[in-house]
């Protein structure tokens, strides 16, 4: 009979199974079931095409070193995505932050559900604070309140900002957050609204 | 009531770590639960699954009172506790739902896809009545009988069988599965389900590889969705949140829900079973 | 037929407590399917509750209350043993009655 309080190293250790790891499925078995698995048991739906199963470098080397990270894994990582980064042509960063609110508060977007043709959102509230008056906020990522407030608005800081959105693993491997930009989601124009909620001024964030 | 003790138990739990405006927030949530705690509209469903076991469908007229759930023909007591598990018959791990899919094609006669038709009842939000298992004011008989076999295990500690080698390579698999990231949102089950303490907007995240945490998720489901006014199966958990990671459509009892929800399972291992539970 | 009513009466104090959940769609008629098309409306216009031949409690409902009602309330002068009857009739209707005995000491 298996024990009912495993302790956590042991399970991290050799799985969590008293009659001992030599009866484990093997690494190359489990990784042959998982790939069954994904072509098997998930179908295209609307915009969701079985294709985004497929995994980028980046995704895959999460998927792989999900708890621990090695350092060297992560800079890399960082590198790569650091190098994806597109800043518009025009130079302007900063948009309108109105705007940047409303896409801060929509969840919409690239489900097999939503239309394709509408505007994803960016899920902002999903996973952080950002407005004082907005109580309905996440804790997933941290508090964004006065986050233009605390930096200024400096091209620097514009340019920071606009990047942390767009590849949130340029300076975060294996981020939870979603790079909004370099996987299509958002839109040049949205990244520069969103930078101008944060960083504005007269932002309900900054006050 | 059971409920309440875990609900305090959550709001103990989590205080600690909230600043006190959190901490508001924490207890309006509580509040809000608690309200509804009342009266449980799976009821309802309960009410409606026990009958449709014992009654006669499909081609074979036959009723389901021999289906094997994994504690011998019938035996309904206790069952759902301890799925998922590894069937000789058919040589699969399954959980509750697929194999009562299994027990509608052996017993009544119904073909595979008839069996999976319909696996999850009404309309939900207004966005998935494209879904084709879901209709209009429409029941379905298989979350009817998830209701009612889930409550005959109320109470009872939740111990999944890991011991069959094709139980542990569910296990593992589902494991893969859990940590997987992918689409166009670089999501993974564990982007919201790997740390202790957070929230998406106001609603709380367990952390699936936490025991105490895991045990509470997985002894709450199936649960009446009050805002859906349906009961939510485990096979609807995985198949919304998979919607919501941006994946294309998880298929229903398909190997990899089945090895995620066996993976989950053994995490909530020890915990009391508390279902159906009443949801938001 | 609509499903039945699951209904629980007991005493509280001089007081009979009821709990009673119905099972009804609930439908506001403002909904909308796929295709664009308005859901109909489907929901209780009244419930009533007796005692004894006496109305002891009467609502009129309307598209505010939810899916699968719950209502809750107490009443004065009954006893143990004896029987509260609930009906509803909905927009379309239908209707329901069911009876529960009630319990003692609560």
């Amino acid at each position: 009979m298996q024990p009912k309080m495993i302790p956590a190293l042991a399970l991290a250790l050799c799985g969590i199974w008293v009659a001992g790891c030599a009866t484990r499925p093997s690494d190359s078995e489990t990784e042959r079931a998982v790939a069954e698995m994904i072509k098997a048991s998930f179908k295209t739906r609307g915009q969701a095409t079985v294709a985004r199963l497929n995994q980028d470098d980046a995704q895959a080397l999460c998927s792989k070193h999900a708890g621990e990270l090695p350092k060297d894994v992560s800079d890399g990582i960082e590198k790569a995505q650091q190098a994806t980064i597109r800043y518009p042509s025009s130079g302007k960063l900063t948009g309108d932050w109105r705007e940047g609110e409303r896409i801060a508060q929509s969840g919409v977007g690239k489900q097999f559900t939503d239309a394709p043709t509408r505007p994803a959102g960016g899920s902002c509230y999903n996973c952080h604070q950002l407005s004082k008056q907005e109580l309905s906020f996440g804790t997933i990522g941290p508090s964004l309140y006065q986050f233009g407030k605390q930096r200024g608005a400096s091209e620097a800081i514009q340019k920071y900002t606009y990047g942390k959105i767009y590849n949130s693993q340029a300076s975060t491997a294996c981020s939870n957050m979603p790079r909004f930009g370099h996987n299509g989601v958002l839109t040049e124009e949205q990244i520069t609204h969103l930078v101008a909620l944060l960083l504005d001024h007269d932002s309900p964030v900054n006050k | 009531m059971r409920i309440d003790r875990v609900l305090a138990g959550v709001l103990a739990a989590t205080l600690p770590c909230l600043s006190p405006a959190q901490q508001d927030t924490q207890k309006e949530i509580e509040r809000y639960r608690q309200m509804l705690q009342e009266s449980n509209p799976a009821e309802l469903y309960e009410a409606r699954g026990e009958e449709l076991w014992k009654t006669r469908r499909g081609p074979r007229n036959a009723s389901l009172e021999r289906c094997d759930l994994g504690l011998g023909p019938g035996v309904v007591k206790g069952a759902y506790v301890r799925l998922p598990r590894y069937f000789a018959d058919t040589g699969r791990v399954q959980d509750l739902e697929s194999r009562l899919a299994t027990c509608m094609v052996t017993l009544q006669g119904f073909t595979p896809e008839e069996a999976r038709r319909k696996p999850f009842s009404g309309t939900g939000a207004p966005m998935i009545t494209t879904d084709p298992f879901s209709g209009v004011g429409q029941r379905s008989v298989m979350t009817d009988l998830v209701a009612w076999i889930a409550s005959e295990s109320r109470g009872m500690t939740i111990a999944p069988s890991v011991s069959h080698p094709k139980e542990r390579l569910a296990y593992q698999a589902g494991e893969r599965l859990f940590y997987y990231r992918a689409g166009p949102y670089d999501f993974g089950c564990v982007t919201c389900h790997g740390e202790e303490g957070k929230r998406i907007r106001l609603q709380n995240l367990p952390k699936m590889t936490n025991a105490k945490d895991a045990q509470r998720a997985f002894g709450t489901w199936p649960g009446y969705r009050v805002s859906e006014g349906e009961l939510r199966s485990m096979q609807w958990r995985m198949w919304e949140c998979v919607r919501q990671m941006r994946f294309p459509e998880l298929e229903f009892a398909s190997d990899a829900s089945i090895a995620l929800i066996t993976y989950l399972a053994k995490q909530a291992e020890g915990g009391t079973f508390d279902a159906p539970a009443i949801k938001r | 037929m609509a499903d039945p009513m699951r209904i629980r009466a007991n005493m509280t104090g001089d007081k009979v407590e009821v709990k009673v959940l119905m099972a009804h769609e609930m439908e506001t008629g403002l909904r909308r399917d796929a295709g664009g098309n308005a859901i109909p409306a489907h929901f209780i216009r009244n419930v009533s509750v007796t005692y004894g031949g006496k109305t002891v409690l009467s609502a009129q409902w309307g598209t505010s209350v939810s899916r699968n009602p719950f209502l809750h309330f107490r009443f004065n002068g009954g006893k143990p043993g004896e029987k509260v009857m609930i009906t509803w009739l909905d927009n379309k209707g239908e209707k329901r009655t069911d009876e529960a005995v009630i319990a003692g000491g609560g």
